[in-house]
């Protein structure tokens, strides 16, 4: 236990410590031992690079390419849902992290309702989530599998969205956080990029669609100022690579082509690195939050609303109004 | 068969190419050319490219630029001149396709299209008059594969699959500068795979007799399908002028054989198997329309289109008496149509007037009714009213008497009192 005195210039009198912060510690060290879990979905067009930047964003192999090895890519005739977990670990901080591959989504000729599975595979995940907290006798910490992050991959055309960019985001952003991304980004300049941006954005305003950071859960003046910033880069022109290269005496994730090596983590290049951070080293517990505060108290309320009116209490089961979830 | 025969002197007849040459360049050339892909594949950037001109500019801007609800077919014609010779290029563009959320059919408005071209060029043909024969059919089709480094998608093979009997199908990795160059060689040794796969037919370079040339195209063979990349905007490296494209992190130029195929794409387009293109579009896509639609029309066996079917072999007289006199048969039918059709109408308005005319007896009769009706209710009240009266009268009458007997009895009485 960390012990001692912090000198705070506004303390009252020297020796009036209580220990409160000490909270702290307590709960990064139970935050150690849990461990965390992070689900991702990505979804796109096959040959975008989906896999490829799982691969980059974890410095690790956790596509599902990389798992079960396939040796031609052939695109599935309907939708699959694959969904692929790792546990990795970093300065003693564990993490389950579950990869949802989406092939087959938009590859088709007629893309009617390509995006029915993949509802149907986040309600699912929240179905299950609400059954267990509605169990009487429920485990101490409800397995999260609820899809806390969807990564959608708009391919590089230049010009504006595609009527299936737009049906898509518009739906699922009500159910989940969607990340827009601009795949393989390497194929713009950077006129080209700043203007595709704006029309992505503009469409985006059109349509109503509300990606994260949403606007609406900007708690404080803080948070909105962090997330203004994020918001007017959105989308990030990405590029993935797992391979590494030698630049500039250092080796570097890259890509090398006969007019030059692109690297992926230099944000001169793209926009690789902000995407990493927003995802993982700034704004994972908040997305997290969101999820499960607002996404899936939508469904609950929606779902407990219908049981309602069809089966009025017939187990005798009150409504359980949870204060706090375990995460 | 000719005997070869050996020349004692000069006679002139070499120098029959260069006829043939001058006629040409005098009458000029004319070239179609059609792009499909989908939206921001660099099409019209390529275009622009290939030619050295802005066919799209920031004036008309290209079909990307605008959003299409169904696929359209759109053509801009161009004339350039280079070293006295003249081309009239026409480029064809199909924008809307593949952008929809279903794409079924979206081949249809082109296959129409290109029939309809192979059409025009058949009854011109077919005509009395044959002097101006323009030649508006579709003698490339530049098919744009996505570069996603994996394989064709489905609507890439339906596509090719279904036009590679059509038209001369060039299939084109379109932005390849999002390759590197293991990536890229995979993905054309893929397509390959899959184009032989579903027995596509892409246009095939011919071979020749020379050597030289045969090796030539047996590298363009290997680099099938190409990787080309567009752009018509120079940018200065290692103090030369290149078409390029500026990244952070180099420049991709158009021209450098190592960075795109780009040159053997404008090479073998334009300076080596233009004529070729529009000679297997002629022999062989046209002929094949032809023999269908001639076959087809000859089945059906009926007696009045039996005629059209030995179009060949009637003399220009003939065929035009067949002509005028299709052409007074359909007019006589239209005639006797345009009768029945004004008879009808005029029954129909006799009809409508001589019920309006009942209808307005039948209230003629009604009104009659109510009003005789109501003269006898009146009549009625009358002689109420007269027997009332009467009968008032008669009371008035009785009531004088009663009252002229009363008072004479009165008189009476005061006269009776003196007895």
């Amino acid at each position: 236990m960390r012990s001692g005195q912090r000198d705070k210039g506004n303390q009252k009198t020297s020796g009036d410590y209580v220990g409160i912060d000490a909270i702290l510690e307590q709960m990064r060290r139970k935050a150690m031992k849990q461990g965390f879990e992070l689900n991702i979905m990505v979804v796109g067009q096959s040959g975008l690079g989906k896999s490829t930047l799982m691969n980059t964003l974890f410095k690790s192999k956790v596509s599902r390419k990389s798992v079960l090895a396939t040796a031609q890519e052939k695109i599935p005739k309907t939708i699959e849902i694959k969904s692929i977990s790792h546990d990795i670990e970093e300065k003693g901080v564990r993490m389950k992290l579950t990869v949802i591959d989406t092939p087959g989504f938009g590859d088709q000729i007629n893309n009617e309702n390509c995006w029915q599975p993949i509802m149907k595979f986040i309600n699912d995940q929240y179905e299950a989530y609400l059954q267990e907290e509605i169990n009487i006798d429920r485990k101490k910490r409800i397995p999260d599998s609820r899809v806390h992050c969807c990564i959608y991959f708009i391919p590089p055309t230049g010009h504006c969205l595609r009527p299936l960019d737009v049906e898509f985001m518009r739906r699922l952003s009500k159910v989940v956080n969607i990340v827009p991304v601009i795949a393989k980004a390497d194929t713009l300049t950077l006129e080209e990029r700043d203007f595709f941006k704006k029309k992505i954005r503009e469409e985006l305003r059109a349509n109503g669609i509300d990606v994260y950071p949403q606007k609406e859960f900007d708690e404080d003046a803080e948070d909105r100022m962090i997330n203004e910033k994020i918001r007017e880069m959105i989308p990030f022109a990405v590029v993935g690579s797992d391979q590494e290269y030698q630049v500039n005496g250092r080796r570097l994730l890259g890509r090398k082509t006969k007019w030059g090596t692109i690297e992926v983590e230099n944000i001169a290049h793209c926009e690789f690195a902000y995407l990493r951070d927003l995802l993982i080293r700034t704004h994972m517990q908040n997305i997290k939050d969101i999820t499960s505060s607002i996404h899936y108290e939508m469904y609950r309320v929606r779902r407990l609303n219908e049981n309602n009116t069809a089966v009025s209490h017939a187990n005798g089961l009150p409504e359980h109004h949870l204060s706090a979830h375990e995460m | 068969m000719g005997q070869q025969k050996n020349l004692e002197g000069y006679v002139g007849f070499a120098s029959l190419p260069n006829q043939v040459y001058r006629k040409s360049v005098k009458r000029g050339f004319e070239f179609t050319l059609m792009v499909v892909g989908e939206s921001g594949l660099g099409k019209s950037t390529l275009i622009n490219s290939l030619f050295l001109t802005d066919l799209y500019s920031a004036e008309y801007p290209g079909p990307s630029h605008r959003i299409k609800k169904t696929v359209q077919v759109e053509q801009c014609k161009v004339l350039v001149k280079e070293g006295g010779v003249q081309l009239l290029l026409t480029i064809v563009d199909t924008p809307g396709f593949g952008d929809a959320v279903d794409n079924s059919n979206c081949w249809q408005p082109i296959i129409d299209h290109i029939d309809s071209k192979f059409e025009d060029y058949l009854n011109s043909e077919s005509r009395v008059n044959r002097r101006q024969m323009p030649d508006s059919r579709i003698h490339c089709c530049l098919y744009f594969i996505a570069p996603s480094g994996h394989g064709l998608k489905p609507l890439d093979i339906e596509f090719m699959k279904r036009l590679h009997e059509k038209v001369n199908v060039i299939p084109l990795i379109a932005k390849a500068d999002t390759l590197t160059p293991e990536e890229c060689q995979l993905f054309k040794k893929q397509i390959m795979r899959e184009i032989q796969e579903h027995k596509i037919k892409i246009y095939e370079f011919p071979e020749t007799d020379d050597e030289e040339e045969n090796r030539l195209v047996k590298k363009i063979k290997d680099k099938l399908p190409l990787a080309v990349v567009g752009s018509n905007t120079i940018i200065e490296v290692n103090s030369k002028r290149v078409r390029g494209r500026q990244y952070p992190w180099g420049v991709a130029e158009v021209e450098n054989s190592d960075h795109c195929d780009f040159t053997i794409l404008r090479d073998m387009l334009i300076r080596t198997h233009m004529q070729d293109l529009k000679d297997v579009t002629n022999n062989v896509h046209y002929e094949n329309y032809r023999s269908r639609k001639l076959a087809a029309v000859t089945y059906n066996g009926v007696d009045n289109n039996r005629a059209k079917g030995q179009l060949s072999t009637k003399s220009p007289l003939a065929q035009m008496e067949e002509e005028r006199r299709e052409h007074v048969t359909k007019m006589k039918k239209m005639e006797i149509e345009m009768e029945q059709v004004f008879e009808m109408k005029v029954k129909e308005k006799v009809q409508k007037l001589k019920d309006s005319e009942a209808e307005l007896q039948r209230r003629h009769e009604q009104m009659k009714k109510n009003l005789e009706a109501q003269h006898k209710e009146l009549e009625e009240k009358r002689r109420v009213f007269e027997d009332e009266r009467a009968n008032w009268e008669t009371n008035q009458r009785l009531e004088q008497q009663k009252m002229e007997a009363s008072r004479t009895l009165e008189k009476n009485k005061k006269k009776g009192k003196i007895f």
